[in-house]
């Protein structure tokens, strides 16, 4: 016993020692990476971010220098405050202010100073940094854009937020990351791989020296150029032209899917949320509930379609066989249903497809309408077909295109047609839905739809998904979903009277004054009800003016729907819109100047500031 | 054992170890207190080179220790042991004040503490002392006897203060059990232990208050066998006078940082960046190790200089950061090859003076090895006492060599009279 205790004693601690070692570097290696090492300091090197281009290679957005006045308080020395303040341009009340805040967060660590310098101010800075201690410029690139149009589309890059960081390691506090539109669907490709230095610190957190002879090291790598699919012309045109207007105008390429335009009103230039005036710009736009200059109506937005819907009613016909091309329906001022009217305008009756079609008869397509419906034996399975051949089109889903914002719009179910009218208690048939024969009722779509069923008709059956990336440069290669087809349950033959139906739109129907010289146009007016809330009254307001159209009408072009809150009937703003859009894409320049002139003069601020001017107010008028 | 036909047969283990531990602490000096200024191996104004001075000085030292008849250190340990107190008296006249404690004598620019050497001469003078044919450790006289020649150095050392080193002195009580000791002695010193550890973590009141209740409660558990009371009231009382002295000297005798040193311990304070801080970097530098270590001059808290003290008491932490668990180990284990390989050889030892001192060799280093590398891998309190052969400093070194290489002389004559 006396000769082992000692021995026993010096075995144990050994043990002891290994254990704890065993815990310490091997099983709690939780402190092993570099990036949590209290010893170094990992420096970023940014690199520059890809730019953007539109169809034509035009310069849409580029990069700049700004520079931020950044201090470390406890490396501050006494200064020439009042001098300081004049070159900096703020008052010495703020600049004690601004130094006791960043003294406040971190004495060790930089705070920002004043933030975003233009050139001018940074030269005349730089000169005279040295005499003040502590202060030093930092370099930061932002985004320069090149044109006033198109923020919807290119989006906003901004300051990562906490739920960001913690979902994606790659982000840092303080660093810029796409916010909204393609910066934020294609982030990855625009923002390049940042380069990363490791700096090795003494306890004091003095720098001494790169880590290992810097080989963990890595050279940033720009990001990558893309070009989209927008033509900034005419992007830039439709938004002088939706100029005091609300709403939005699509137009997309039918035998690519491409997007060509995507407009929404009121807008805002780029460039407002970019420099030091960006905090106040964003707010300003944000508190902007009325107008909503940053909600993009033709992604975000779900109205109801009214008449443009009733050339999918009538392709839904033809492809169920229930109707033909030749079958007339009457129109009595309407369509009659038990003792209720759903009224119609004047035009010649009765009335077969293509008639039904350019005179837009609410009556003919009630009729079609039912006629698909009770084709099935109950109107729950009518429903339903009815909204599977819709789904075809792109409807009531995410279409699936290249922007990060959307909706689904609605294309009604029978389970919530049983919801409604509480089946099975309350029996409903084809007549309870009748308003979605003429595009309105339960039927919500986004603009952005109604421009991709356009296409599938201008296609005669098939859409390419509507994307907004024609090039990722470098790689140059696009997705591939971007270049399927995609057919519509409707037969390529069932289209052509449709196709030409909307022609007669055009040639002698309810498009007839927008005719434009030598171009040959495929369309559809539309005039939809629609109703607001205001004190928690259910109030109708002035329609909204509605056109879809494509052009020409064999091989064609360019498919477009154009959108204007309460703008009463389609021709009077869509219409006229859709047309010189579609004149200028595919002419190059506008021969309807009277068409132009009253689009660019016109406005509808007088109607859109009606429901809020408290006064008892008249519609459609 | 290779067989040797030199006159004396050194053991060759217990210096293949030593050079050993010599050579891979210089190693881990270097790369603790390598600086920008520093111009090669052999530059003598950087710690390391001083380091190696230290070392060669240390050959000098062996080669004297080892030509030095075996004999003189059994016959004039009294001497030897009364000059190295004086030498501790002296300190109070003459000596330097470095850090709070009055510990070193300042020959021109080189400190020597006294402190070092004063194990060895302790350990010569036990032997002396316990191996005498008149010496039985179950006799009381001579447990005082034995108590009187370990307590003074280590009294002397306390009020420096330096009471990392006085611990130490602990260690005495293994080579006294090994010698007959009763084995109550050994659990006494550990209730003492404890009892020391609950009045600072409780304070004396409380540790009062316990010792009553317990006592109580003991008595009356005993009660059938009628019990003298004023044992146990006695005992008691001594436990209660134990702890309040503990709390006088604490408080009123301690200095400040070896009260933050206890707190820390204790788990009174949870600042990292406080005192609590090197514990908390050295784990951290240890951590970073993993299971090969960043490679030698690549800890990126060893460069960074965030251990404090690295390269005297927190040398481990630079093994740990720098060679990771294997290099870890290696030194673990030759501390643990080393101390057993001691205490054998000790055993072997025909004379008693042998045994006695080789037993407080090994129970020494041990001592230093486990406090040491217990307070630099967090689970012992910060004491600051050097890892034998290992940190730099050279009093430190030339103390534990000769500590150790008396032993390899005394183990070898041993062989040739054998």
């Amino acid at each position: 016993m006396r000769k082992i205790v000692l021995i026993a004693l010096v075995l144990i601690s050994g043990l002891l020692f290994t254990a704890r070692l065993f815990y310490l570097q091997v099983y709690d290696a939780s402190s092993d990476s570099l990036a949590q090492n209290s010893a170094i300091k990992v420096m970023y090197d940014y690199p520059q971010r890809g730019y953007m281009f539109d169809r034509n290679n035009k310069l849409l957005v580029s990069n700049q220098p700004s520079y931020d006045v950044m201090v470390i308080p406890k490396d501050v020395k006494p200064l020439d405050t009042l001098e300081f303040c004049g070159l900096l341009k703020i008052t010495k009340e703020e600049f004690k202010e601004i130094l006791h805040k960043a003294r406040v967060y971190s004495p060790r660590l930089p705070s920002v100073v004043l933030p975003q310098l233009n050139k001018a101010d940074y030269a005349s800075l730089s000169e005279k940094m040295h005499k003040y201690e502590g202060f030093y410029i930092q370099r930061r690139s932002l985004r320069e854009y090149q044109v006033d149009h198109s923020a919807n589309v290119m989006g906003y890059i901004a300051e990562v937020n906490n739920a960001i960081i913690e979902k994606n390691s790659y982000y840092q506090m303080g660093e810029l990351i796409g916010t909204a539109g393609v910066e934020k669907e294609y982030e990855d490709v625009l923002r390049g791989i940042k380069g990363v230095k490791y700096i090795q610190k003494d306890r004091f957190n003095r720098d001494i020296g790169p880590y290992k002879e810097g080989v963990f090291d890595t050279l940033p790598e720009r990001g990558n150029d893309i070009q989209l699919t927008i033509d900034a012309t005419l992007q830039k045109y439709g938004q002088e032209l939706m100029v005091h207007k609300r709403g939005g105008i699509v137009a997309i390429e039918p035998s690519t899917g491409e997007i060509l335009a995507l407009i929404t009103a009121p807008s805002y230039d780029p460039s407002l949320l970019v420099g030091r005036e960006r905090s106040k710009n964003f707010t300003k736009l944000w508190y902007d509930t009325l107008a909503k200059p940053l909600y993009d109506r033709v992604l975000m937005g779900e109205y109801p379609p009214g008449s443009p819907f009733k050339t999918l009613i009538a392709l839904i016909g033809l492809h169920e066989n229930v109707v033909t091309t030749e079958d007339a329906f009457s129109c009595y001022g309407g369509y009659r249903y038990g003792n209720r009217i759903l009224g119609c305008h004047h035009h010649p009756s009765p009335l077969s497809m293509i008639g039904g079609i350019a005179n837009s008869c609410n009556a003919y397509f009630c009729n079609v309408y039912k006629r698909v419906i009770d084709k099935y034996p109950t109107p729950q399975e009518g429903i339903d077909a009815w909204r599977n051949d819709l789904m075809s089109f792109g409807l009531g889903d995410f279409l699936g295109y290249d922007l990060p914002s959307g909706k689904k719009g609605n294309i009604p179910t029978s389970k919530y047609y049983n919801k409604i009218h509480k089946f099975p208690e309350h029996k409903w048939s084809s007549l309870a839905t009748i308003s979605n024969a003429i595009g309105q009722g339960e039927v919500l779509l986004t603009p952005m739809q109604m421009a991709n069923f356009t296409a599938a008709i201008a296609n005669r059956g098939y859409y390419y998904t509507p994307h907004i990336i024609k090039n990722i440069i470098g790689p140059d290669t696009i997705p591939k979903k971007f270049t399927e087809k995609h057919y519509t349950a409707v037969e390529e033959k069932d289209f052509y009277p449709v196709v030409e139906g909307m022609h007669q739109v055009y040639q002698r129907g309810t498009a007839a004054s927008i005719q434009i010289p030598g171009i040959e146009m495929c369309g559809k007016t539309g005039t939809a009800e629609n109703f607001t809330k205001i004190g928690g009254k259910r109030v109708q307001l002035t329609d909204h003016s509605i056109f879809v159209a494509f052009a020409p009408m064999d091989n064609p072009k360019i498919a477009i729907a154009v959108f204007v809150e309460n703008g009463y009937w389609g021709s009077r703003w869509a219409g006229r819109i859709a047309g010189l859009m579609v004149e200028k894409y595919l002419k190059g320049e506008i021969t309807r100047t009277d068409m132009e002139k009253y689009v660019l003069e016109g406005s509808l601020e007088a109607e859109y500031a009606k429901p809020y001017s408290g006064q008892p107010f008249s519609i459609n008028r | 054992m290779a067989a040797s036909k030199s006159y004396v047969r050194f053991d060759w283990l217990m210096i293949f170890i030593f050079i050993a531990l010599v050579a891979m602490g210089w190693v881990n000096i270097y790369s603790a207190s390598l600086s920008d200024s520093a111009k090669g191996f052999f530059d003598f104004d950087q710690i390391y080179g001083k380091q190696m001075i230290w070392i060669g000085l240390s050959v000098i030292i062996i080669i004297f220790v080892l030509a030095i008849e075996s004999k003189f250190y059994e016959r004039f340990a009294s001497v030897i042991y009364i000059v190295s107190l004086i030498s501790l008296v002296g300190l109070f006249v003459l000596g330097k004040t470095i850090a709070g404690s009055t510990s070193w004598y300042d020959f021109g620019g080189v400190s020597i503490q006294p402190s070092e050497f004063v194990k060895a001469t302790t350990a010569l003078a036990l032997a002396k002392y316990v191996s005498d044919i008149q010496t039985n450790m179950k006799d009381l006289k001579n447990q005082l006897g034995a108590l009187i020649i370990i307590a003074l150095p280590a009294v002397l050392i306390i009020l420096q203060p330096d009471p990392g080193s006085a611990l130490i002195y602990a260690a005495f009580v293994f080579p006294l059990y090994r010698e007959g000791l009763h084995g109550v002695y050994l659990l006494l010193g550990l209730f003492a232990v404890m009892l020391f550890v609950s009045t600072l973590a409780f304070g004396a009141v409380w540790v009062a208050v316990g010792v009553v209740l317990l006592t109580g409660i003991l008595f009356y558990r005993n009660r059938r066998k009628r019990p003298s009371i004023i044992k146990y009231i006695l005992i008691a009382v001594g436990c209660i006078a134990f702890a309040f002295s503990v709390s006088y000297i604490f408080n009123n005798v301690f200095k400040q940082h070896h009260r933050d040193r206890f707190n820390i311990v204790l788990g009174k304070e949870v600042d990292a960046r406080g005192i609590g801080y090197n514990t908390n970097q050295s784990e951290i530098a240890i951590s970073n190790g993993g299971w090969l270590g960043k490679g030698w001059t690549q800890g990126t808290q060893t460069k960074g200089n965030f251990v404090p003290e690295q390269h005297t008491d927190y040398i481990f932490s630079t093994v740990g950061e720098e060679w990771g668990f294997l290099g870890s180990m290696i030194v673990v284990l030759l501390f643990v090859a080393l101390i057993t390989r001691i205490i054998y050889r000790a055993e072997k030892q025909k004379n008693q003076f042998g045994r006695v001192y080789g037993y407080s060799v090994a129970a020494i280093l041990f001592l230093h090895f486990f406090v040491n590398i217990g307070m630099v891998t967090g689970i012992f309190p910060t004491v600051g006492i050097p890892l034998p052969f290992f940190s730099y400093g050279g009093s430190a070194l030339w103390g534990f060599t000769i500590l150790l290489f008396i032993f390899v002389k005394l183990d070898g004559a041993n062989y040739h009279y054998a």
